[in-house]
């Protein structure tokens, strides 16, 4: 579903981000990736959107190389992804339900479907009261979780989190942790940039360590697969 | 595009202060642009007024028959060029001469015998007006048999002919700076509006906007920005113009279609404006 095929990644000035990067993921799986800050976690996760293209080896999507994509495809690739950030990135002056009603409108998806798909998924982030919340009125686990329904709205075969419990307190975290897990468990493949290594421990998934651009560490154990998420 | 609609009427209402600012920008940039174009048309219908009085005169010979000058005259308002041909009998030649010069009228009570010439007096069409066109009439107008002399201002003419390429010329000069000095102005205006506007386009581009549809309400937007400055810069220049009729000459505005082309323009202007910024833009999330 997701391959690096011996990815390189440089840099004018001979700054390499990745470097010889191999790993798999399969549909379902639930991956940390871990690592120092400029390990090179995000620069994978940008890489799986087209944000980024190799220097050197292949990223192939739903088996398709991302460097081999017209510029027209890309949005066609990220409409079949979830993304998540860290700073959450929602339009400020939205409430939480237009926040996610427009990842659906940018693909032209019909008004009526809109608003039920909507109520859905903010239902299962735990946000159906919250949903004329503006972004500011809510706390940042829950501007998360807004981030997290409008990434789940057109549903992706995979959801990239790059450091997404990195602005949470610790009650926060635990409750998107778990929230991501409930998603694997449906069937969506995760793919979490961390560096929290308590997370990772916790959870036993698999894990990939980068370091300096390198996979240093891969258990390689598909865990995830049929797993149900723990309480 | 209802979406799009909303997004810009949204952007709109949401930054109004840069919204307004744009537009005030955009149509001072404009009413400098219209002020110039003002004065051009002006100049040009003065210089176009000058030109009204150009015109052909071929003197007859004693004794041409008015038959004969009626026939001429028929050939020469057939001729492409000529708008307008009156004949002039001696008669009426020398009324005017007495109209017109009245420090001579003892010479012209002492004239035994009428010595001034009948005429054709030809106008030509606006179009025409110049030093080739006027000699090529005086030429075929030379051809009469009956002819006895053909005159206009040759250097008149000519001089007329030079003033019309300058005018032209710097009147589009100046008009193309202040164009671009407008496109440079409005551009980095809706820049701005772009700019401030970056973190929503990354959002819309990680969700899978296509650049079509982040572009268009940044289209709409520009389009609607320079219409609505269109509108003001019209009307500031309009206020100027009654100043100007008031205190100083009276000149023209500009005709109805002319200003919906201005604002059309201030419209496009906008539009291309937008198109760049967010091109521009796009390029780089």
């Amino acid at each position: 579903m997701i391959d690096f095929e011996r990815v390189f990644k440089a840099y004018p000035k001979g700054v390499f981000a990745l470097r010889d990067v191999t790993f798999h993921v399969m549909r379902g799986q639930f991956v940390f990736l871990t690592g120092h800050s400029g390990a090179g976690k995000s620069t994978v996760l940008r890489m799986i959107y087209a944000g980024d293209l190799p220097t050197e080896g292949e990223v192939r999507v739903s088996g398709r190389t991302t460097a081999s994509l017209r510029p027209r495809d890309i949005p066609k690739l990220r409409r079949r992804l979830g993304i998540v950030f860290q700073d959450f990135r929602l339009l400020a002056d939205r409430t939480a339900e237009e926040n996610v009603a427009f990842a659906l409108e940018v693909t032209g998806a019909r008004r009526d479907l809109i608003g039920p798909k909507v109520a859905r998924v903010l239902a299962q982030v735990g946000l159906a009261a919250k949903a004329r919340a503006l972004p500011h009125e809510l706390s940042g686990g829950e501007q998360q979780r807004v981030a997290i329904a409008r990434a789940l709205v057109n549903d992706p075969f995979v959801l990239l989190a790059d450091e997404p419990t990195g602005n949470l307190d610790e009650r926060a975290t635990r409750g998107v942790v778990q929230l991501l897990r409930e998603i694997n468990a449906n069937g969506t493949a995760v793919l979490m940039a961390t560096h929290d290594l308590d997370i990772v421990r916790q959870a036993n998934f698999r894990t990939i360590e980068l370091e300096a651009g390198a996979i240093v560490y891969d258990s390689g154990v598909d865990d995830a697969a049929g797993e149900a998420p723990t309480a | 595009m209802r979406l799009a609609l909303r997004e810009a009427i949204r952007s709109f209402g949401r930054t109004p202060v840069l919204s307004l600012l744009s537009v005030t920008t955009i149509a001072f940039a404009l009413f400098v642009v219209g002020l110039v174009m003002l004065v051009g048309i002006n100049v040009r219908a003065a210089i176009e007024q000058v030109g009204e009085r150009v015109e052909v005169v071929m003197y007859l010979r004693r004794g041409t028959p008015l038959e004969a000058a009626t026939v001429a005259m028929e050939d020469i308002l057939a001729f492409p060029e000529v708008a307008d041909a009156g004949y002039v009998s001696e008669e009426e030649a020398l009324r005017r001469a007495r109209a017109e010069l009245e420090e001579f009228q003892d010479v012209f009570d002492d004239l035994a015998q009428n010595p001034l010439p009948a005429s054709i007096e030809v106008r030509l069409l606006p179009a025409f007006r110049d030093a080739v066109h006027v000699e090529e009439v005086a030429q075929r107008l030379r051809g009469f048999r009956f002819t006895e002399d053909v005159r206009y201002g040759r250097d008149w003419i000519a001089k007329l002919d030079r003033l019309r390429s300058i005018a032209a010329a710097v009147s589009f000069l100046i008009s193309a700076a202040f164009v671009a000095a407008s496109i440079i102005i409005i551009g980095t205006t809706i820049r701005l509006t772009v700019l401030q506007r970056s973190r929503e386009i990354a959002i819309m581009r990680f969700v899978g906007a296509t650049s079509g549809f982040i572009r268009l309400p940044f289209l709409l937007e520009g389009a609607f920005k320079g219409a609505m400055g269109g509108v003001l810069a019209l009307g500031m220049s309009y206020g100027a113009f009654l100043v100007v009729n008031r205190l100083v000459l009276e000149g023209r505005f500009f005709a109805p279609a002319e200003a919906l082309g201005f604002v059309l323009a201030g419209m496009l202007l906008g539009l291309v404006a937008s198109a760049a910024s967010v091109g521009r833009h796009l390029q780089e999330v």
